[in-house]
C-alpha cells in the first residue's frame, strides 16, 4: 500500500472538508442563479440591470480575488460593525469570519452568476406554446411557473449545471489559499513536511477525479429522468 | 513626461495607500500577469494542435496518452498542478546545488509550465470537438479531388476548424487570465501577488483588493472585445447574408 | 485495344456493408464523350456504385482502370486497400465528383473553392488557377459571386459553383452523385442546363439521377440497378420509353 506518513486519516478529512464545501456552495449558487435568472427575465428595470450587473462583475474578476477580498474584507467589515457597538452601546462581541463562511459564499456568488446565466437560457428554451396552452386553462402565472416552466427548464438546465458543478469542484481548492483545511491544504502541508509532493498531490488529484467521476454518472441518470418524454435524441 | 509624475504625485499625495510606490507594484504585476498568461497561451496553443489531431488518431498507443492526460489536467484543479510541479522541482535532490537551479528558483517557470500544460490540455479539447463537428462532406469533397489526408487537415479541416473554436477559446482566454491569479501562492509577484502584499502592508483590503478586481475587469473587457471583433471577421462565412 | 485510353472502365465491382451485399458486381465502361445515367429506387446500390469509381467507398472486388492505369490494391487485415494511395490521388484528381449536398468549403469563398485543389493538387500557379477559376464562374453564371462564401448563396448557387470546382480540376471523367436531389424544385432547372452543356461539348460524365427527362435526353446509356445488379441497361430511347423488365417498368411508371 502508499505510505501516507500517517497524514491518511487528516487528508481523508480535509476531503470531507471539500465535499461539504462544495455542496453547500451548490446549493447558494443554485439558489442565487435561479434569483438571477428570474431577474434577468423580468419587466423591472432594476432587476434586470442589477442582475446584469453581478453576472458581468462576477464573471470578470478572478475567483482569488474575490475570495480574498470577501475573506479579508470580511472581516474588517465585521470588525467595523462590532467595535461601534462596543463603543456606543459597550456590547462586547466576536465575531470571526471563518474560512469556511468565506469559502461558501465567495464560491456560491461566483457560480451563481455562472448558473444565472445557465438558467436563463434553459427558460428561454422552454417551448412558449406550452407556457400559453397554462394560461389558456386559466392557471396563474406563478401557477404556470412553478407547474409547467419549472419542470421543463430544468431538462434544459441539466447539462450546464454538471458542467458548473465540475468546474466548482475544482475551484473549492482556492479555500486552502486562504487557510481552510479542506485536502489541499492537508496535502501541500503534507508535501513541505515529508517532501513527498508527488505522493500526496497524485492522491488529492485522484480524489478530485473520482469525485468528477461519480458525479458525471450521477449526472447522467438525473439527465435521463428529466428526459422523460423526449425520447433517447437529447 | 516630468510634469505628469508631479501632478500625479500631489493627486496622490492625500492618499495613504496608493502611493506612486505601490502603484508601481501594481504595474509590475501587471507585466508579469500579462507575461505569464501570454507566454502559457501561446505555447499552450501550439502544443494544442498536434495534440488534438493526435487525439482523434486510430493508433489507441496515440490517442489513449493523449486522452488520459486532457482528462487528468481538466479533471484536478489548477492549483494541484501548479503545487506539484513547484515543490516537485524544489524537493528533487541535489537540484538545489544544479546548473537548473538557476533557472527553476525563479516560481516563474514552474508557474508558466503548470499554466502551459493545464491551457494545452483544455485547448486541445476545444480544437478536438471543432475537428470533430467537421462537415463530412467537405472533408470528402477534398479527398474527391485528390487530396492527401495531409493536405486535407492542413486545409480544410484545420482552417474551418480554427474558426469554429474561436468563441470557446476566447472563453479559455479568459478563464488562464483568472486562473493566473493562483500565482501568488507561490510568491510570483503578479497581479494579485501585489494586491496581497498592498493589503499585508496597510491592512486596508477593500482597497488592495477592489483595485485590483477593476484591472481584472478592465482585462476581460479587452479580451472580450478582441474576440468579439475576431469572430466578426473570421466567422462572417457562416452567418447567411441578410436582405 | 484502342489507340486512346478509356477515361473510365470499372469490372465486377463488389461491396459488403456488413452482412449485406449491396454491390453484386458490376461493371461499366465510359468511353470519352458518353454520359452514362444510373438510375434505380433508393437503396438500390446506385450511389455506392459511384462512390467506389473513385475509391470514397472501397469495394470488396473488382478491377478499376482509369485512363488506361489499373488501380493497385492489397489486402490487409482491416480488409481491401488500395497498395498505393499515391495511385489513387492522382487517379482522383483525374475524376472529380459533384455531391448531392454540394459540400463547398464553408470557410472559402467560391472563387477560393474552385482554386483550391488545381493549386494544391495539381500544382498549379495561383495566377492560371484564378483565370481558370473565372472563366468557369463565367460558364455556370456565378461571376457575381466569386467572393461571396457558401452560406451566403442559394442551393442552386452553390450546385453551380461546384460544378465549377469539379471542372478547374479538368477532368477525365465527371462523376455526378444526385446532383439536383438537394434542391427546391425551382432551382433544379438551373443546375440541369448546366450540365446539359457540358454534355454538349463533349465531357465524359457519370450520373446518379432522379431526373428522368435529363436521362432521356441527354445520357448515351442508361443503368437501371436494383439490388446491387443491373437489372437493365441500354440507350435511353429504348430504355425509358420502352422499358423490358416489370421492375423497370413499374420504376418508370409513376412518374408520368
Amino acid at each position: 500500500m502508499i505510505d501516507l506518513h500517517g497524514y491518511g486519516p487528516r487528508l481523508l478529512e480535509g476531503a470531507g472538508v471539500t465535499l461539504q464545501l462544495a455542496l453547500l456552495s451548490l446549493l447558494l449558487a443554485v439558489v442565487l442563479g435561479l434569483i438571477t435568472a428570474v431577474a434577468k427575465m423580468s419587466r423591472s428595470w432594476i432587476a434586470h440591470r442589477t442582475a446584469t450587473l453581478y453576472t458581468t462583475v462576477i464573471r470578470g474578476v478572478p475567483d482569488l480575488v474575490l475570495m480574498m477580498l470577501l475573506f479579508f474584507g470580511g472581516q474588517i467589515g465585521v470588525n467595523m460593525i462590532t467595535d461601534w457597538l462596543y463603543y456606543q452601546f459597550d456590547i462586547d462581541i466576536f465575531i470571526n469570519i471563518n474560512e469556511f463562511v468565506a469559502g461558501v459564499v465567495t464560491i456560491g456568488l461566483i457560480f451563481g452568476a455562472y448558473m444565472g446565466e445557465t438558467f436563463r437560457g434553459a427558460f428561454m428554451a422552454v417551448d412558449n406554446g406550452q407556457i400559453e396552452a397554462g394560461k389558456a386553462y386559466g392557471m396563474s402565472s406563478s401557477l404556470v411557473f412553478r407547474r409547467i416552466r419549472f419542470p421543463q427548464m430544468m431538462r434544459h438546465a441539466l447539462p450546464g449545471l454538471s458542467n458548473n458543478w465540475m468546474v466548482l469542484l475544482k475551484t473549492t481548492a482556492l479555500v486552502s489559499v486562504i487557510g481552510l483545511a479542506d485536502m489541499v491544504r492537508v496535502a501541500s502541508e503534507a508535501s513541505k513536511a515529508t517532501r513527498e509532493p508527488f505522493l500526496f498531490m497524485m492522491v488529492v488529484a485522484l480524489i478530485y477525479l473520482l469525485i468528477a467521476s461519480v458525479s458525471e454518472w450521477l449526472f447522467a441518470r438525473l439527465q435521463k429522468r428529466y428526459s422523460i418524454g423526449y425520447g433517447e435524441e437529447d | 513626461m516630468e510634469s505628469l509624475l508631479t501632478w500625479l504625485e500631489n493627486q496622490l499625495a492625500d492618499n495613504s495607500i496608493f502611493t506612486l510606490q505601490t502603484l508601481s507594484h501594481y504595474a509590475d504585476g501587471l507585466t508579469t500577469t500579462v507575461q505569464l498568461v501570454f507566454l502559457s497561451l501561446i505555447i499552450g496553443l501550439i502544443a494544442a494542435v498536434p495534440l488534438a489531431i493526435g487525439r482523434g488518431s486510430r493508433h489507441a498507443w496515440i490517442k489513449w496518452p493523449i486522452f488520459a492526460y486532457t482528462y487528468v489536467f481538466r479533471g484536478t484543479p489548477l492549483l494541484i498542478q501548479l503545487y506539484l510541479i513547484y515543490y516537485g522541482v524544489v524537493f528533487v535532490d541535489g537540484i538545489q546545488e544544479s546548473w537548473l537551479w538557476v533557472i527553476l528558483e525563479d516560481p516563474f517557470i514552474p508557474a508558466l509550465i503548470a499554466f502551459t500544460l493545464n491551457t494545452a490540455a483544455y485547448t486541445t479539447e476545444i480544437f478536438r470537438g471543432a475537428i470533430k463537428s467537421t462537415s463530412k462532406g467537405e472533408i470528402e469533397a477534398a479527398r474527391a479531388y485528390g487530396m492527401s489526408p495531409g493536405l486535407t487537415m492542413r486545409r480544410i479541416i484545420i482552417p474551418s476548424a480554427f474558426r469554429r473554436a474561436l468563441p470557446a477559446y476566447g472563453n479559455e482566454v479568459i478563464f488562464m487570465l483568472h486562473a493566473s491569479a493562483i500565482a501568488s501562492v507561490v510568491t510570483i509577484m503578479d497581479l494579485t501577488g501585489a494586491a496581497r502584499f498592498v493589503y499585508a502592508r496597510y491592512y486596508a483590503p477593500f482597497e488592495a483588493f477592489l483595485f485590483v478586481a477593476a484591472i481584472y475587469l478592465c482585462l476581460t473587457f479587452a479580451i472580450l472585445y478582441f474576440f468579439r471583433h475576431l469572430e466578426k471577421k473570421l466567422l462572417a462565412h457562416l452567418q447567411p447574408q441578410t436582405g | 485495344m484502342a489507340a486512346t485510353p478509356i477515361p473510365l472502365e470499372v469490372r465486377h465491382i463488389k461491396k459488403r456493408f456488413g452482412d449485406t451485399e449491396v454491390l453484386k458486381g458490376l461493371s461499366l465502361q465510359a468511353h470519352k464523350g458518353d454520359v452514362i445515367t444510373l438510375i434505380g429506387a433508393s437503396g438500390s446500390g446506385k450511389s455506392t456504385f459511384l462512390r467506389c469509381m473513385n475509391l470514397l467507398e472501397q469495394p470488396d472486388e473488382g478491377d478499376l482502370i482509369v485512363h488506361g492505369e489499373e488501380i493497385r490494391f492489397k489486402t490487409t487485415r482491416r480488409g481491401r486497400e488500395p497498395a498505393d494511395w499515391k495511385q489513387v490521388v492522382q487517379m482522383r484528381a483525374k475524376l472529380s465528383m459533384v455531391f448531392q449536398s454540394f459540400n463547398l468549403w464553408a470557410h472559402m469563398t467560391l472563387l477560393e473553392n474552385i482554386i483550391e485543389a488545381p493549386i494544391h493538387v495539381l500544382g498549379k500557379s495561383k495566377k492560371e488557377a484564378i483565370e481558370h477559376a473565372h472563366a468557369l464562374l463565367d460558364r455556370v453564371g456565378l461571376t457575381a459571386r466569386a467572393d461571396a462564401y457558401p452560406a451566403q448563396m442559394s442551393g442552386g448557387q452553390q450546385q453551380r459553383g461546384a460544378i465549377a470546382r469539379a471542372l478547374a480540376m479538368d477532368p477525365e471523367v465527371m462523376l455526378f452523385d444526385e446532383p439536383t436531389s438537394a434542391l427546391d424544385p425551382e432551382l433544379v432547372g438551373d443546375v440541369l442546363k448546366v450540365m446539359r452543356d457540358l454534355a454538349e461539348e463533349g465531357r465524359t460524365m457519370v450520373v446518379v439521377t432522379h431526373e428522368m427527362s435529363f436521362a432521356r435526353d441527354v445520357s448515351s446509356q442508361v443503368i437501371y440497378l436494383h439490388e446491387g445488379m443491373v437489372e437493365e441497361a441500354g440507350p435511353p430511347g429504348e430504355m425509358i420509353d420502352n422499358p423490358q423488365s416489370p421492375r423497370l417498368q413499374q420504376f418508370l411508371a409513376p412518374k408520368y
